[in-house]
C-alpha cells in the first residue's frame, strides 16, 4: 500500500489566521488531503450556549479560502471538523455558505460539498434517561439529571470518524463537520485510504494542533503527516521549525490529563508503547501505537446552559490600609447588595488582582505585598436590569466602604469608569457526559450539496 | 535530609513549565526537561510528587486526577479538578493558562557530591 500525506495548517481554524508561507510549502509537497479542526471547548461555554462564534468571520473566511483554493488546485479533499468553534448546526451552515461564496468568487469548477450536523435534541436524551440508559458523567461528574438537561440551551455530540468516512465514500470534495474529535478528522481520511486504525488515529493525534507538535514554539504553521503500513512520519513545513522527538512526544500530553490514552467515539488510541525516532532534521517517525475498540459505543456530549445576564465593574485601591482590609471593603459592598436583593437568585464575584485575582484559592502567595489592587466585580442575574443594579451596588459601595481607621474619607476606591459594563451573558458547561448509541451515525446526519459554477 | 544536600529551583531545571485546560473540568500541568539528566534528577528528588503538589497548592489529594512521569518526553505531568467548570462566572482563568506560576519556585532537593 502506498503512503498517504495530510497537511494541517491550523489547530483551531478561525481563532487566529494560518501562516501562508508554511501552508504553501505544505501544498507544494502534494498532500492527499488538506484538513484541520475549527473547534475548542477552551473558549468557554458562552459560544455554544448562545450559538455564536468567538472567531471573527474574516479569519474564518481567510483560512477556508486558502484551504479551498489549494485543495481544488490539487484536486484533493479538504476536511474541516467542529465548524465555527462549537460545531453547532448554524456554524456548519455558515462554513458551507462561506465555501459556496468563495467558490463563486473564484469561479471554481463545480464540486461536491458534504456536511454533517452534531446537535443533539434534548428530548432524545430525556428518552434515554427515562428508558434506563444513563447519560454518564465524565471527569467525576454524576449522571445527567433531567433538571440539568432542562437548564441546557445547546448540546453537541463529538463525532468520531464515521460521518467523515461516509461523506468521503460519497465522493465529497469538501467536508464541513459539526462537533468532532480533533483526531477523527485526519484518522477518517487515512482510514478511507485503507490504513490501519492505530496509525490512522495516531496520525490524527499528532496533526490536530498543527505546529504545536514542532519546535521552536510557534502556532498556526503547517505540518505534514505521512502514514504507511509501517509508521507515521511528521514533518514541520515552516523553515524555522522542526518536528523533533521531544516536540512530538511532548505534544502527546498537551491539553489532556493522560499522555498515553486518547479516547474517541468507539475506542481508544494507546500511546504507551510509542517509539519516537528522529529521521531527518525536520521529521520524526512514530511506531508502536495501538488502537483498542470500546466494548460499548459511547459518544461524548458537550452542553451549555444560560445562567443569566452579566455586568462587570472595575475598582482600584491605592491606600495601604484599605489594601490590607480589602476583604472588609468587599464584605461591606456584598452586604449592601444583600440588603436589597437577598441571599440568592443572583451571583456576585470579586476577582482581586494584586492579591489572588488569577488563581483564587489556589494562590500560594498568602502574604501579598501589592502597593495597588484592581478589583473586577461581576454580577449575574435573570435580567439585565437586575444584573446592572447588583453590579453597580457591588462596585459603587466599595467607594463608601466603612473602615474604622481610614484616613481617606472621600472615597475608598478609584474608578477608571464610573459605570458598570454589560458583558456577554453567563453560561455554564452543563454537560460533559457520554451517551450510548446503537449506530455510530445516529447522532450525525450527513448531507451533500454542490458549490462552484 | 543529608547535610550536604542542596536545593535548586524547578525553573532552573525545566525547559517548559505550563498549565492548560484538559477539557472543561480539569487543568493539566506539564513540566518538561531538555534532557534525561535533569528529568531523572527531579524524578529521584521526590520534591515533585502528589504530596508536594498538594502542599504547594493547598489542595487535598483527591483534587489530583492524574500524576504521570512521561519518559518519552522527559516530562512530569499532573492534572487537577477545577472547583467549577471553565468559563463559569467568576472563573479568573478560562484557559487555565496561568496556574503553573507557583511551580517555578518549587525547591528541588539535589544530592550533594561526597
Amino acid at each position: 500500500m502506498t503512503s498517504t500525506k495530510i497537511i494541517c495548517p491550523n489547530g483551531h481554524l478561525g481563532f487566529a489566521p494560518l501562516k501562508p508561507e508554511s501552508f504553501h510549502i505544505g501544498v507544494d509537497a502534494k498532500p492527499d488531503f488538506i484538513a484541520c479542526d475549527s473547534g475548542s471547548d477552551d473558549v468557554g461555554p458562552g459560544p455554544l450556549g448562545s450559538d455564536t462564534s468567538t472567531s471573527p468571520l474574516a479569519w474564518q473566511k481567510h483560512d477556508l479560502e486558502e484551504m479551498l483554493l489549494a485543495s481544488r488546485k490539487l484536486g484533493v479533499p479538504m476536511v474541516i471538523g467542529s465548524a465555527g468553534d462549537t460545531g453547532t448546526n448554524s456554524r456548519v451552515d455558515l462554513f458551507v455558505s462561506i465555501i459556496k461564496e468563495v467558490a463563486k468568487e473564484h469561479n471554481l469548477q463545480k464540486f461536491k460539498v458534504g456536511y454533517f450536523y452534531s446537535e443533539v435534541d434534548k428530548e432524545y436524551l430525556r428518552k434515554k434517561i427515562r428508558s434506563g440508559n444513563p447519560i454518564k458523567g465524565l471527569d467525576e461528574r454524576h449522571d445527567l439529571t433531567e433538571q440539568e438537561l432542562d437548564s441546557t440551551e445547546k448540546i453537541v455530540a463529538m463525532a468520531g470518524v464515521h460521518p467523515f468516512m461516509t461523506l468521503l465514500e460519497q465522493g465529497a470534495d469538501v467536508i464541513i463537520g459539526g462537533r468532532s474529535s480533533d483526531s477523527a478528522i485526519f484518522a477518517a481520511a487515512a482510514l478511507s485510504r485503507g490504513h490501519d486504525e492505530a496509525n490512522s488515529y495516531y496520525l490524527g493525534k499528532v496533526l490536530e494542533c498543527a505546529s504545536f507538535c514542532a519546535e521552536p514554539y510557534g502556532g498556526k504553521e503547517t505540518v505534514l503527516g505521512e502514514i504507511s503500513s509501517d509508521d507515521v512520519l511528521v514533518t514541520a513545513m515552516s523553515p524555522a521549525q522542526s518536528c523533533t522527538v521531544a516536540s512530538v512526544a511532548g505534544h502527546a500530553m498537551y491539553e489532556r490529563s493522560n499522555p498515553y490514552h486518547e479516547f474517541v467515539a468507539g475506542g481508544m488510541l494507546d500511546m504507551t508503547n510509542c517509539h519516537y525516532q528522529q529521521v531527518t532534521s525536520k521529521t520524526t517517525r512514530i511506531t508502536g501505537q495501538t488502537f483498542v475498540h470500546a466494548e460499548e459505543f459511547r459518544v461524548k456530549l458537550e452542553g451549555s446552559g444560560k445562567v443569566g445576564e452579566r455586568f462587570i465593574g472595575i475598582a482600584g485601591i491605592r491606600d495601604p490600609y484599605t489594601i490590607e482590609n480589602v476583604d472588609k471593603v468587599i464584605e461591606w459592598a456584598k452586604t449592601q447588595v444583600k440588603a436589597k436583593f437577598g441571599e440568592d437568585g443572583y451571583q456576585l464575584h470579586y476577582n482581586v488582582f494584586g492579591k489572588n485575582g488569577v488563581m483564587g484559592d489556589l494562590e500560594t502567595v498568602k502574604d501579598h505585598k501589592a502597593h495597588e489592587l484592581c478589583v473586577v466585580v461581576q454580577s449575574v442575574a435573570p435580567t439585565a436590569e437586575e444584573a446592572e443594579e447588583i453590579c453597580m451596588t457591588g462596585t459603587r459601595q466599595m467607594f463608601y466602604a466603612r473602615l474604622e481607621d481610614v484616613k481617606g474619607t472621600a472615597g475608598s476606591v478609584s474608578f477608571v469608569l464610573d459605570e458598570v459594563v454589560q458583558a456577554s451573558a453567563a453560561y455554564l458547561w452543563t454537560l460533559n457526559h457520554t451517551v450510548a448509541v446503537d449506530d455510530p451515525m445516529e447522532l450525525f446526519p450527513t448531507h451533500l450539496t454542490e458549490a462552484g459554477v | 535530609m543529608s547535610t550536604n544536600q542542596t536545593t535548586r529551583k524547578l525553573t532552573d531545571l525545566a525547559k517548559t513549565i505550563r498549565s492548560k485546560n484538559a477539557g472543561v473540568d480539569k487543568i493539566t500541568f506539564d513540566i518538561i526537561f531538555r534532557d534525561q539528566a535533569n528529568y531523572d534528577l527531579v524524578k529521584q528528588s521526590e520534591s515533585l510528587t502528589r504530596e508536594t503538589i498538594c502542599k504547594l497548592y493547598g489542595i487535598e489529594d483527591n483534587r489530583i486526577s492524574d500524576f504521570v512521569e512521561f519518559d518519552p518526553a522527559y516530562a512530569i505531568k499532573f492534572t487537577i479538578y477545577r472547583d467549577r467548570p471553565s468559563g463559569s462566572a467568576g472563573d479568573p482563568d478560562i484557559f487555565g493558562a496561568q496556574q503553573y506560576a507557583p511551580l517555578l519556585d518549587l525547591d528541588i532537593a539535589i544530592p550533594g557530591k561526597s
